[in-house]
């Protein structure tokens, strides 16, 4: 049974059509990458499985619910967490106030008017924290952080509710190799001890072929491949339009932020 | 009827070119340097006192016609000087210190005028050449009217090939779309930012000096001015010059047209439409903000400046502040008794606590909610009016009246709030404004409801509290309840929640945050206790006028959260109370009170950017 089955999902900005007729599934308990390109469409991808966009077209079948079009919250409230590719903190917040604040929503209190915040969950957040290594960086304000320390953040934010499904957007984006292989060891571990399936996206090939139970592969909106990392491995298309340029585009994408 | 209506059109298309001078200006300006020039109308009035003056000292087509070009050069220079010396140092402030800065102008300008010119208006002369009138659909049009229709499309094609043609242009329009590629493109920033500013300033000259042939320069016209201009610049689109064109036309022919309709009898009951004016003007922009939330030809303005500085987390409060806070409790308690000798400082007390209500419940919307209102004087008059309205149809007894008014207030912010939580930045503020210039433009017009600009008279407290000491102790107890209150619902999720919104919308929304909802329902809360002020403020003065709830008042509440510093729970506080006891005591030190402000709040500005809490804070940390 599949925990997400999205079927033909179209999405274009103008003449661009950033995510094009893409079907796939994501397994109970699976890690499945969906990588391609810069610019391939995956963040479209998420950002309409999260509800942040509304699709052209298609289906997002979450549980065997159709949530295209949801808004985010109510997606989330189904339980769907998402981490971004530009990380996204309360920056005004500590770090155990971002994982209270989640804490809070997901317990139905965000209207409660009278007892302090901060009183909130707070052993909850902390033991989140310590789980995701960040327990000494907790009372800090967010916007302090090293860069991957605020994906640790991210990560932690998105376990507080409880979800099925986790889709992470480049959750190491930006950081050194032997942090980023940690940083998904470390991911995988947690969501296998709670049964959380998880879709992610990630630019390290070194990375995906050593973590993902499974791997879709998107080039210029459509989807050219879906299989095991071998079967990923030996097809052309993606060997044309994906490993054929692969080394530039790594170096490439280095740079940006 | 359509012969009167067709007239009143192309009449409306004259006051239409003035307008948009006035407006192409601060929307130019606003697209390259993002900068809000809320002085903008006072370069305007300047224009018209120095234009006028021109012209009756100098004789002649050459007084008239050359004192135009002058006074509009002049102006322009004025604006590039304005733009040297001060804004220059604030591009990178956050954009509310920016309006504050700008609004120091606008006293500081205004008491200028004042000196060089006087109180008296200065009566403009006719326009060489044009004195006649031509017959027009057999009414008499005055030939300088004419001559102004033509003026407007005639400066919107000039400032197009402008901006088309030349280098100075393609900066122009490269900087209004994306900040960044000014940079990148190497030019003198410095040079360019300059050059817009004078440029609209000496527009702003120019409409002014334009305008004497039709009204007298008048020291009431900066504010007036500036808040038609910005109706036109936001319905238009800010940065976009047709599109101020495109307002400027359509705000006029609806004032036209109201003017036109006159007095109309609707199912038995009798509309007057000329008394409409303001209202619809107010209303179209309202209404533009909801369906077309960037104006008509604006655009979603690129990336936004580096703003404030980032706030720190919060922290409960430290044993020194729960000490102040329990001293200012007791000296309140105490006043009556400690003042019983100087009982204008009871007066000044009740001044002081209103506007710390007033400024909280702003800064509750403002700092955690982020949501930066310019029209926060609308809650406080429907408070007050409702109030006031109360007393005066009813008969209410003091603790009716202020249990009516947070809820006067709370229906206004409920409904108002629904609208303005949709848009950000400063098209929210601008509705927010438009919305309270709703709400003062009824309490003006709708004369036999509410008393129109005399107001209410007799809104004294009935017993107990009759006497100024209980009446003290009741103010002091409803502000500090308020205060506290907001405070608690701050450190509350609800506030974390109104923050998460703030600081990351798209955060927020994906851990289940209904962001709209939560800013909608503080905006609501924040009105409901702005309310309570109203109400006592109604009590207070024994009376309540629209001059008390207009752009002034909303502006001093800016003023006040600004001062304080909008970062720290306490700024409000200390912001109101210094502001307050500045204005008094200024105010009664010199005619120039505006001006002594404004430099005041020049000085705050550029040495105490977090606020006097904000400074004081910094301060404390520094020694420690
Ligand atoms: N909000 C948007 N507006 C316009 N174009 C967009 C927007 N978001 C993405 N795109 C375009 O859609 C395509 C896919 O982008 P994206 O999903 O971010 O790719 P990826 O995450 O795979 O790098 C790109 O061409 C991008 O420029
Ligand atoms: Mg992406």
């Amino acid at each position: 049974m599949s925990v997400l089955a999205v079927a033909d999902l179209a999405k274009s900005f103008g003449g661009v059509r950033a995510v094009d007729g893409v079907s796939f599934t994501v397994g109970e308990g699976e890690f499945l990458a969906l990588i391609g390109p810069n610019g391939a469409g995956k963040s479209t991808c998420f950002n309409m499985i999260n509800g942040q966009l509304r699709p052209d077209a298609g289906r997002i079948l979450f549980a065997g619910r159709d949530i295209a079009g949801m808004p985010s919250r109510d997606v989330w409230r189904l339980g769907v967490g998402r981490t971004f590719q530009i990380a996204a903190t309360f920056g005004s917040m500590t770090v155990a106030e971002n994982v209270q604040m989640a804490l809070i929503s997901h317990a139905g209190e965000t209207f409660r008017g009278w007892r302090p915040a901060a009183r909130r969950h707070r052993a909850r957040s902390l033991a989140l924290l310590a789980e995701v290594g960040m327990q000494e960086a907790a009372e800090r304000a967010s916007r302090e952080l090293a860069y991957g320390d605020v994906k640790r953040l991210e990560f932690a934010v998105a376990l507080a509710s409880e979800p099925r499904l986790l889709l992470m957007d480049e959750p190491t984006a930006g950081m050194a190799p032997r942090e980023r292989t940690e940083l998904i060891a470390l991911v995988k571990r947690l969501v296998v001890e709670r049964g959380i399936s998880v879709l992610f996206t990630e630019h390290s090939m070194d990375v995906v072929f050593a973590f993902a139970d499974r791997i879709v592969v998107l080039a210029r909106g459509r989807l050219i491949a879906d299989g095991d990392a071998a079967s990923v491995r030996a097809n052309e298309t993606v060997q044309q339009v994906y490993f054929g340029t692969g080394r530039a585009f790594e170096r490439r994408r280095e740079r940006a932020p | 009827m359509l012969q009167a209506l067709l007239f009143q059109g192309i009449d409306g298309l004259a006051a239409a070119s003035g307008l948009f001078l006035v407006a192409a200006g601060l929307s130019l300006i606003f697209g390259v340097t993002r900068i809000i020039n809320i002085a903008h109308g006072s370069l305007y009035m300047l224009g018209t006192y120095v234009a006028a003056t021109i012209a009756s000292r100098v004789a002649g087509g050459l007084g008239f016609w050359g004192g135009i070009v002058a006074t509009a050069l002049l102006i322009g220079l004025v604006g590039a000087a304005i733009e040297i010396v001060l804004l220059r140092r604030i591009y990178r402030a956050p954009e509310l210190f920016q309006l504050l800065a700008t609004f120091a102008l606008v006293l500081i300008i205004s008491d200028a005028v004042l000196w060089l010119w006087g109180p008296e208006d200065l009566l403009g002369p006719r326009a060489p050449g044009l004195r006649g009138a031509i017959e027009v659909l057999g009414r008499r049009l005055p030939s300088y009217n004419l001559f102004l229709i033509f003026v407007g499309p005639l400066v919107l094609i000039a400032l197009h090939l402008a901006l088309a043609r030349t280098r100075f242009g393609r900066l122009v329009r490269a900087a209004t779309q994306d900040r960044e590629m000014v940079g990148a493109l190497g030019v003198n920033q410095a040079a360019l930012f300059t050059a817009v500013f004078a440029l609209g300033s000496l527009l702003a000259g120019l409409g002014g000096a334009l305008q004497v042939a039709r009204e007298p320069a008048n020291l009431l016209t900066d504010l007036v001015v500036i808040s038609d201009a910005f109706v036109v610049v936001v319905v238009g689109g800010m940065g976009s010059i047709t599109g101020a064109y495109l307002a400027a036309v359509l705000i006029s022919e609806i004032k036209a047209l109201c003017i036109s309709i006159g007095v109309v009898s609707i199912a038995g009951m009798t509309v007057n439409f000329s008394k409409l004016t303001l209202v619809a003007e107010f209303l179209v922009m309202a209404i533009v903000l909801i369906v077309r939330p960037y104006g008509l030809l604006g655009r979603l303005q690129g990336v936004v400046r580096t703003v404030a500085a980032p706030e720190e987390p919060m922290r409960p409060a430290p044993i020194a502040l729960k000490a102040t806070g329990a001293a200012v409790v007791i000296v309140l308690v105490l006043a009556p008794f400690l003042a019983r000798n100087t009982p204008y400082a009871l007066v000044l007390g009740v001044d002081v606590l209103i506007a710390v209500l007033f400024a909280a419940s702003l800064h509750f919307i403002m700092g955690p909610g982020g949501m930066h209102s310019f029209g926060h004087a609308a809650y406080f008059g429907l408070g007050a009016y409702g109030a006031g309205l109360l007393v005066k149809w009813a008969a209410a007894t003091l603790p009716l009246g202020l249990l009516i008014a947070p809820f006067a207030a709370l229906l206004g912010a409920l409904v108002f709030g629904w609208f303005a939580v949709r848009l950000s930045g400063v098209y929210l503020a601008m509705l927010t404004l438009a919305f309270a210039q709703i709400v003062w433009s009824i309490a003006t017009q709708w004369t036999e409801f509410t008393g129109g600009s005399n107001g209410i008279l007799g809104i004294w407290p009935t017993a107990p509290f009759d006497s100024r000491a209980a009446f003290f102790l009741l103010t002091a107890a409803l502000v500090v309840a308020g205060v506290l209150l907001l405070r608690r619902v701050i450190f509350a999720p609800f506030g974390y929640a109104m923050r998460a919104g703030r600081d990351s919308p798209l955060r927020a929304e994906a851990i289940g945050i209904d962001v709209r909802r939560v800013h909608w329902m503080g905006f609501a809360l924040a009105g409901a206790v702005c309310g309570v002020a109203g109400g006592l403020f109604a009590f207070a003065k024994g009376s309540i006028s629209p001059e008390t709830i207009d752009v002034g008042r909303s502006i001093d509440g800016l003023v006040m959260v600004l001062l304080g510093g909008i970062q720290s729970l306490s700024g409000p506080i200390i912001g109101a109370s210094v502001y307050t006891v500045l204005q008094d005591t200024v105010m009664r030190q010199t005619e120039y009170w505006r001006a002594m402000l404004g430099a005041i709040i020049l000085a705050l500005v550029l040495l105490f950017p977090d606020g006097i809490a904000g400074g004081l804070a910094k301060l404390w940390r520094g020694r420690a």
